[in-house]
Parts: C-alpha cells; sequence; structure tokens
C-alpha cells in the first residue's frame, strides 16, 4: 500500500471521527417536556429549551428570585409549548435579562421542580423600535 | 432641519460605485480579450472606470462618516449607533457598528487593493481586476437600498429615519430630528474596537488577491505561474486576518466579561476557520515554488480560503445564528443577497478547476518520508481538519434553516459545553501541529536521511525535555495532558530556534519568517495552555449562605459579594469594595463620584468639593462617559494596601442592563483579572420605614448597624443654595457614622421660617442611608433624626488568575513578526520576477 493511501485512509478515519462526535456531542432544542422525558429515560446530556419569561398581566416579569448573596437565582420560563418552569442558575441576573423577549437555557432538569441551566442566551428586543424614536423625541 | 444633500451624495455614490464596477468588470474583460492594438484603449478606459469606482466608494465612506461626525440624527444610522456624548474615535467605531458600515470597510479596503494590484502588476492585472470589480458589485449591492417590488436590494445607510421607523412623531412633524442618537454599544466603546474591525475586514478583503490571481491563472492557463504574485498576498492576509483575531481576542479579554480571550462561539469560529485554510494554503504553496508539488491542493486551498470567508460572513449576518450565538447580529434582508453572493464565486471557481482539472500539472512521484513536501503536506491536511470540526458543528444552526426550508424539522442545537467540545480536538491537532512545524523545518533547511535527522533533532530534543522538565516542575504541571503540550510547545520553541540560528549565521534574516512564526506558535502553545488550562477563580463565594435547595451548596459560586467597605477574604488577598469612581476630563486617576453631581447637561458634573489639585469645589468639570462606573477595589496582603483594581460597568437603558468590563493586574507571570457581574442600583430607592431617634449631642447610638456619634450642632450663618433670610434659623447636626475602618460625615439640616419647618435630609448612598433632623427639643437638650434606610453599596465580583498569559501574547507578536518577514521575501522575489519581464 502507498503511503498516500495510508494518509487518505487516516485523514476519512480522523473525518469520521470528528463527523460522530459533532453529531453525538450535539445539543438539541428540546421542550421542558421531552427534556424531563429524556431525563427519566437517564439521560443527563444538556439540552437548549427556548422559551420566555413569565409575566404577569401588566407584563412585568413575575417569578424571579435572587438569592440573598445575589451570585445566583431562579426565575420562571414559559416554553414554546406553554409550559411553566422554574430554572435556576448559578450566576448573578445578566445584563438585558428582564427585557428579553427569548431566553434559551442550556442545560438539565435536576428533579421535577427546577432545571438547572449551565448557560442562558437572550435575545433581546432591537433597541431601535418605534417607542424609543418617541421617547427620545419628548 | 433636515439635512438631505449627504444623504442623496451617498445614495448617488452608491449607484455609481455600483454601475462602475460593472462597467470596469466589462472593460477589463474586454481589455483582456483585445488585440494589441486595442489593448491601450481598453486598458486606459478600465483604469479610469476603477478610479471612478475607487472616488465614488471613497465618497460613500466619507458621506456616512459626515453624517455621523456631524451628529445628522435625521439618518437612522446615525441615531440608532451614535450619540452625541462620543468623542471621535468612538464615532469611528460608529461608523462600523452597523453592518452596512461594516460592508463600505470591505469595500473600502478592497479598493486601496485593488489600485495597489494596478500598480504593481503587469500581466495579471486584467483578470484580477474583473474578479476585484465583480466582488465589488456584490459588496456595494449589499448596501443599495433599492426597492424594486417586493424584492429589495441591499439595505442602505443613507435612509433618513423617518423613513426607517413608522415612529408616530414622524406624523405630527415630518422634519422631527432627535435631540441625541441612542448612542454606540458601549461594549465597543474600546480603544481596540476603533482597530479590530478594519484589521479583520483588511484581512477578509485581502483574501481576496490570492482568490483572484488563481481565477486569472485557471483563465489564462496559467496553471502554476499564479503561485508567485498570489504568495506574498496569501501570507500578508494571513498576517492580518491573524491579527484581526488576536486584537478581537484580546478586545474580549480587555471588555467584555465571559472571563476569557476565546470562547469558540460561531462568531469567532467564523474568522478562525479562514484563517486555518489560509495558513495551510501557504504552505502548499511554498512548497509547490520548491519542488513543483502540491499544486492542486493549493488550488483547492486558496479557492476555500476566500469562500469560507464568505461563507463565514454568511453565519455571523444573516441572522441564522440567532439562538446559537451571544452575539446579536439582526437579519437586515440580506441573507439571501449573500447566498448569492457566495454561491456565484463558490459556482464559478469550481467550474474553473474542473475545467482545468487534467492540465494542472501534478508530480507522479511519492514524496518519500524524508522530504519536506511529506511533512508539509500533513501539516496542511491537520491544518484541514482543525478547520473541519470546527466549521462542522458551527454550521448545525444553518443546517437547521436548510432542513426547514425544505419542510423538515430539525432540533439539533450546537454543542452544550463549547469550550470543552472544541479544546478536546483542537488542543490535539494543535500538539500535531507544533510536532510537524519542528520535524519540517529541519527538512525544509537541508536534504536529510534517517540518520542526519536522527543527529539533527538529538540535541532540540534533549534541551527541549531539560527546559520541559523545568517548567513542570517549577510551574507545577501535574496534568499529563498539559505535560504534552508543554513538551509539544518547547520542542517546536527549541527546534526552530536552532533552524532560525543557523539561518541567522549562514545567510539573511530574510529568510527567518518560517522559523520565527514557528517559535511564535510553540510559545501561543503553552500561554495558551496556561492561562486556560490553569485559571484559577479566586473568587469563590464562601459566605456561608444556607440556600433554599440543599444541593445549591454544593454548586460552586464563583462570585463574591462585596458590601461597600467590608473587608472580605479572598484565597491569598482581603478585599475591599470602596465605592464608584468617574474617569474627568484632564485627571489622570479615577475620581470618587461622590464628590461630582451632575449638572444634567451630558458628560458635566459639579465638583462637590476639592480634588487634589485637579479642580476646587464648585468647578464644573467634564467627564469621559458619564454612565461608566469605575469600582475602586482595594487589594490587600498582610493588611497592607497592595494595589486597586477599577473594573468599569454601567446601566444601561438602551441595552437594559448591566454592561461591564474587567480591569486586570497585571504581573509579569500572570494577570488577576477581575469584572463586576451585578451592582447596587440606587437611582430609586425603595426607603424602609422610618426610624426615630432621640440623641443628646456628645452620645453615641446605633443607626442600623452604624456606630454613630452625635458631636453636636451648629447654626448655620449661610447654606450652599439656599437664601436665608433675616429672621431664619437654621442648624446642622453633625453625625459621624463609622463603617468598618471609615468614618462618614452626615449633616442633615434644620431651617425654621416664620414657625414653618424646613429639613434638608442627606442621603448617602454609599451606606443606602437618609437621614433628616426632625425636631429639636431645647427643654430636653435632644435632636430627633429621622432615619430612613435602603440598602449598604455593594458589587458582585468575580476574580480570575490567568498565569503566563504573556507567553500567549508574546508568542503572537512574534508568530506576526515572522508572517511579515516572510511577506517581505515573497514580494521580493515576485518582483524581480516581474521586473525581469516574465511576469
Amino acid at each position: 500500500m502507498k503511503k498516500g493511501h495510508i494518509i487518505g485512509l487516516g485523514v476519512i478515519a480522523i473525518a469520521i471521527v470528528i463527523l460522530t462526535t459533532s453529531i453525538g456531542d450535539a445539543s438539541s432544542y428540546e421542550s421542558f417536556n421531552t427534556a424531563w422525558e429524556m431525563k427519566e429515560d437517564g439521560e443527563d446530556k444538556s439540552i437548549h429549551v427556548v422559551g420566555q419569561l413569565k409575566k404577569d398581566e401588566a407584563g412585568q416579569v413575575t417569578g424571579l428570585d435572587v438569592r440573598e448573596d445575589k451570585v445566583s437565582f431562579t426565575f420562571l420560563l414559559v416554553d414554546n409549548d406553554g409550559t411553566e418552569q422554574k430554572v435556576f442558575y448559578n450566576e448573578p441576573v445578566p445584563a438585558d435579562f428582564q427585557r428579553s423577549e427569548q431566553v434559551v437555557v442550556i442545560g438539565s432538569y435536576r428533579d421535577k421542580e427546577i432545571f438547572v441551566a449551565d448557560k442562558i442566551l437572550m435575545k433581546c428586543p432591537s433597541k431601535y423600535q418605534e417607542t424609543d424614536v418617541q421617547a427620545a423625541g419628548m | 432641519m433636515i439635512n438631505s444633500f449627504v444623504g442623496n451624495l451617498g445614495h448617488l455614490m452608491t449607484i455609481v460605485a455600483f454601475v462602475s464596477a460593472l462597467v470596469t468588470a466589462y472593460a477589463y474583460i474586454q481589455y483582456f480579450r483585445a488585440n494589441e492594438i486595442e489593448k491601450a484603449s481598453w486598458r486606459r478606459f478600465s483604469r479610469i472606470s476603477f478610479y471612478i469606482h475607487t472616488v465614488s466608494t471613497v465618497m460613500i465612506a466619507f458621506s456616512l462618516f459626515e453624517i455621523i461626525y456631524n451628529h445628522r440624527y435625521e439618518y437612522f444610522y446615525a441615531y440608532s449607533h451614535s450619540s452625541k456624548a462620543l468623542p471621535v474615535h468612538y464615532m469611528i467605531s460608529s461608523f462600523w457598528e452597523g453592518q452596512e458600515g461594516a460592508f463600505i470597510l470591505w469595500a473600502f479596503w478592497n479598493v486601496i487593493l485593488g489600485v495597489i494590484l494596478i500598480n504593481t502588476n503587469k500581466f495579471w492585472e486584467a483578470p484580477v481586476m474583473v474578479v476585484f470589480a465583480l466582488v465589488q458589485a456584490f459588496l456595494i449591492s449589499m448596501i443599495m437600498g433599492v426597492v424594486i417590488g417586493d424584492l429589495k436590494i441591499g439595505s442602505s445607510p443613507f435612509m433618513l429615519l423617518r423613513d426607517a421607523t413608522q415612529a408616530p412623531i414622524f406624523q405630527l412633524n415630518p422634519d422631527f430630528v432627535p435631540e441625541d442618537g441612542t448612542g454606540l454599544n458601549p461594549l465597543l466603546q474600546n480603544i481596540w474596537m476603533v482597530i479590530h474591525p478594519p484589521t479583520l475586514f483588511l484581512g477578509y478583503a485581502s483574501t481576496l488577491v490570492p482568490f483572484a490571481f488563481l481565477m486569472g491563472g485557471l483563465v489564462t492557463k496559467r496553471y502554476s505561474e499564479w503561485i508567485r504574485p498570489a504568495l506574498p498576498w496569501a501570507i500578508f492576509s494571513a498576517m492580518i486576518l491573524g491579527m484581526g483575531i488576536i486584537m478581537g481576542a484580546y478586545w474580549a479579554y480587555v471588555t467584555l466579561n465571559f472571563g476569557g480571550y476565546w470562547n469558540w462561539d460561531p462568531v469567532e469560529n467564523a474568522v478562525y476557520v479562514p484563517w486555518l485554510i489560509l495558513v495551510a494554503s501557504i504552505h502548499t504553496m511554498i512548497t509547490f515554488k520548491k519542488s513543483a508539488t502540491a499544486l492542486k491542493t493549493s488550488i483547492v486551498l486558496v479557492i476555500m480560503s476566500f469562500i469560507l470567508v464568505l461563507y463565514a460572513t454568511f453565519l455571523v449576518r444573516s441572522g441564522v445564528l440567532g439562538d446559537a450565538s451571544v452575539h446579536s447580529f439582526t437579519d437586515l434582508g440580506l441573507s439571501g443577497q449573500l447566498l448569492i453572493y457566495m454561491l456565484f464565486f463558490l459556482v464559478v471557481a469550481v467550474f474553473l478547476a474542473a475545467r482545468a482539472w487534467k492540465y494542472i500539472p501534478t508530480s507522479e512521484k511519492e514524496a518519500s518520508v524524508y522530504s519536506r513536501e511529506f511533512w508539509i503536506f500533513l501539516g496542511a491536511i491537520t491544518l484541514s481538519l482543525m478547520a473541519f470540526q470546527v466549521i462542522l458543528p458551527t454550521s448545525i444552526p444553518a443546517w437547521n434553516a436548510l432542513v426547514e426550508s425544505f419542510g423538515g424539522i430539525s432540533n439539533m442545537a450546537p454543542p452544550a459545553d463549547q469550550v470543552e467540545f472544541y479544546t478536546r480536538f483542537q488542543l490535539w491537532f494543535a500538539v500535531a501541529i507544533a510536532l510537524l512545524t519542528s520535524v519540517g523545518q529541519f527538512f525544509w533547511w537541508q536534504k536529510i536521511d534517517k540518520k542526519a535527522l536522527k543527529d539533527a533533532l538529538v540535541m532540540p530534543y534533549i534541551v527541549s525535555v531539560l527546559i520541559s522538565a523545568t517548567i513542570i516542575v517549577l510551574a507545577k504541571v501535574y496534568d499529563w495532558k498539559y505535560i504534552i503540550i508543554v513538551l509539544a510547545g518547547t520542542f517546536t520553541i527549541v527546534a526552530n530556534a536552532v533552524i532560525l540560528s543557523k539561518i541567522l549565521k549562514k545567510s539573511t534574516f530574510k529568510l527567518a519568517g518560517g522559523s520565527l512564526a514557528h517559535i511564535g506558535l510553540g510559545m501561543i502553545l503553552i500561554g495558551i495552555m496556561f492561562s486556560s488550562g490553569y485559571s484559577d477563580v479566586i473568587s469563590i463565594n464562601m459566605s456561608g449562605l444556607t440556600y433554599s435547595n440543599s444541593w445549591e451548596d454544593e454548586m460552586n459560586k464563583e462570585h463574591v459579594l462585596l458590601w461597600i467597605n467590608k473587608p472580605t477574604q479572598m484565597k491569598d488577598y482581603t478585599v475591599i469594595y470602596r465605592g464608584r469612581q468617574k474617569k474627568v476630563v484632564g485627571v489622570p486617576e479615577y475620581v470618587p463620584a461622590k464628590i461630582l453631581e451632575s449638572t444634567g447637561n451630558v458628560n458635566e458634573a459639579i465638583a462637590l468639593q476639592d480634588y487634589r489639585d485637579h479642580f476646587k469645589k464648585g468647578d464644573v468639570v467634564k467627564i469621559v462617559l458619564e454612565e461608566n462606573d469605575y469600582f475602586k477595589i482595594d487589594y490587600l496582603q498582610n493588611e497592607t494596601l497592595k494595589f486597586s483594581l477599577s473594573p468599569m460597568s454601567q446601566f444601561n437603558e438602551g441595552m437594559g442592563g448591566l454592561i461591564s468590563s474587567p480591569d486586570s493586574k497585571i504581573y509579569l507571570n500572570k494577570d488577576l483579572y477581575t469584572y463586576v457581574a451585578a451592582m447596587n442600583d440606587y437611582e430609586d430607592p425603595d426607603w424602609k420605614a422610618d426610624e426615630n431617634y432621640e440623641v443628646a449631642p456628645g452620645e453615641q447610638f446605633h443607626i442600623a448597624d452604624f456606630v454613630t456619634y452625635f458631636d453636636g450642632a451648629e447654626v448655620l450663618k449661610e447654606i450652599d443654595g439656599y437664601q436665608l433670610q433675616e429672621g431664619d434659623v437654621a442648624v446642622k447636626a453633625k453625625l459621624r457614622v463609622l463603617d468598618y475602618d471609615t468614618e462618614k460625615l452626615l449633616e442633615p439640616t434644620f431651617i425654621i421660617r416664620n414657625n414653618q419647618v424646613g429639613k434638608l435630609p442627606v442621603i448617602d448612598t454609599e451606606l443606602g442611608l437618609k437621614v433628616s433632623l426632625e425636631n429639636i427639643l431645647p427643654e430636653q437638650n435632644k435632636f430627633v433624626f429621622k432615619v430612613n434606610q435602603y440598602q449598604k453599596d455593594y458589587v458582585v465580583m468575580k476574580a480570575i488568575v490567568k498565569p503566563y498569559i504573556n507567553v500567549l501574547w508574546i508568542g503572537t507578536i512574534i508568530m506576526l513578526m515572522g508572517f511579515t518577514v516572510a511577506i517581505f521575501r515573497r514580494f521580493d522575489e515576485f518582483q524581480k520576477m516581474r521586473d525581469k519581464g516574465l511576469e
């Protein structure tokens, strides 16, 4: 066998390893229900859940509970299926958090009561909203 | 009054630039095809056309900057990216904060490069400039802002605010111009953000040059000659792109608070991948020049590096990353256009390459294990695999979008722990690269057989093992993975240093580029290993609080809560938060915020006290970016103050939250990196219920937890900012409040006028107290104070020690120097050949 072939085979082997780990380690977007099912099936992989903060009638965020030492907090997240879930985040409340339109939590269930987020991504409203222009003009 | 002239000028120039780009492309094609007689006139015409394009592109940039510089907030771009408070250098950042500005910047660099190429090339001018002009047409179309029916081509930065938004105010008054803009994202208010984007975009733009030469080579059937002119540009591009990446990493390190310089975020990956491929292509091109192998590989890699830049742009700017990236990029509706741009060049390049494929010379000879070609080829393969491993998961969101556009459902998400995921592969690839460079360099400079190789490598090997052992013992590197990295890194440095010294002895510095760059690589590897692998969070919370869930106790709390003035132990240091500070124009150090009071004007305050020699009480001082608070944190060891850090933070209304920038103590061998994660909001305090105290002068009592001395009262003749009339009685009480080692004087005042009582309470935001003198009871010789509490000021902070991070920075500088040396050498070669009339 020529060296070229050996190298070629090696490259293909590594590429396959990369491909399978990329797919294997890829997380997935889930709802809280499917995430809980996964947890019950014994799968502890971190997953993504997309949702919105729970708001009251006045549009205020409710259920945000900052711990006394201010270095962690819990909040209520409503996923796209409408399931409400208490989420714990072991970091101080991030900037923009209460204003975010959409929150992606990456983490897993600890028990049925609490979903522990390792990371939070937020989508914030564009700052160029009509109301802003008006407010700036007043 | 709305100034529509500049906007119209900019828009007109955009159209001129677009049309002239197409004309240039056409003209250069004609020049290329024309016979000898007509060639000269076609060349003149093509050049004039390109220069018109150049001038109009520069004018586009000028118009946009004029709008920002002169605060023309009737324009959407200025309104949404700038504000009056911005100093000029941040207005430059405003310019490219928006995507339109970024495209203009990109187009700007392209025309600069185009002008240079026209003036440095003879033979290659026509084919290269056709590619340039076509790229320019695509880029300019991104900012055209032309709407034909439902089809929107580009997003114009010269749009008026009233056209961009449907705000009701414009129905009342179409000529309404906002007083101020919404400002620049505070994270971009950093000197590195002034220079990082232009560098990065120059890197992006310059990947076009080798690609254009390649396309020229394929069209003119000069399948191998394109390498010589393309090589110096490929190295230039890799150098600039690498510099841009490092600047971005450094910006992230000093400005963002994710605690590091690299986060494997899709936006970062999107520049890292083309860079890897570019570096691989340089190596195969150099090999080809030496020994006529690897031409096909070079062609594939050059095409890939250019297409990957476009793909990266597509990923980052089409909004496809949406839920996957922490960087928020809005979709301007350009994704379709970007896709066409990318696919056009991909199809053209693949077509041309495929057509020429069987004519491209290859070497039939199998490369020997003892040849440099073999080792360099392995290196290029490893680099490509590195790129593949990163781009694959980064593309998951694009994959989802693709599946969904065909009606399917795909819920794949990028790996949850990106850092861990990518590091697991990239680390070992990097080790392989490091070893390949050291072996490869020996083959490069001499013909070597088995025995000679052994002789050449034994010495560097022993030296590097000894050095590694020293590093491992002294720096306590006991993890086997890290030990391997130290070995690989040191071996690279030593082996390449040996080569370097040989080159310097025998010939000129001009040839030293490769070994310098590789020495830099070894240092980068070691620097990354230490600063990331051994980064140590020292702000572990030990507040002793019990949490609502027992498992919360087990979680690492990597932040500390610092109450003002209260010493808190943090590993080897005692830290004390000392209050907020501001940056004042003309004062080198930060000034305590409590002695400044805003005048209501932007960035202006009145001094409440004298401050050193810089200003007197009552002076009006200028503040640099008034929203910024710098939190003074004292670090003590053995009860003596060692140093203070002032990490920055601001409440940003526009962004709706806290923006933080770290501050680091930089030692030779480590950085102590700190940032504010949360802070107290005392703008609108929620005062607790009244507490009343009756105290006689000289007495000691407690306000909240503070020991307080009532030192007595005095009758005032005058009060600041208050007109005293005949018969008025004003009394000031003197309270001394102790808080740890600090003492505060609070002086509430009490005024009687015509049997009416007026009270001037004092508010101390640091202690969270409001104290007023409510009443004086002369018969009992007692004073009545009313106290409301809020909350003492605090910050929540994170502190990380990053050892030997300077090795990383020095390594990158050395690597960039290596690239620079190589550029000069290769450009020199090209020039010599060109002047001989060969090219």
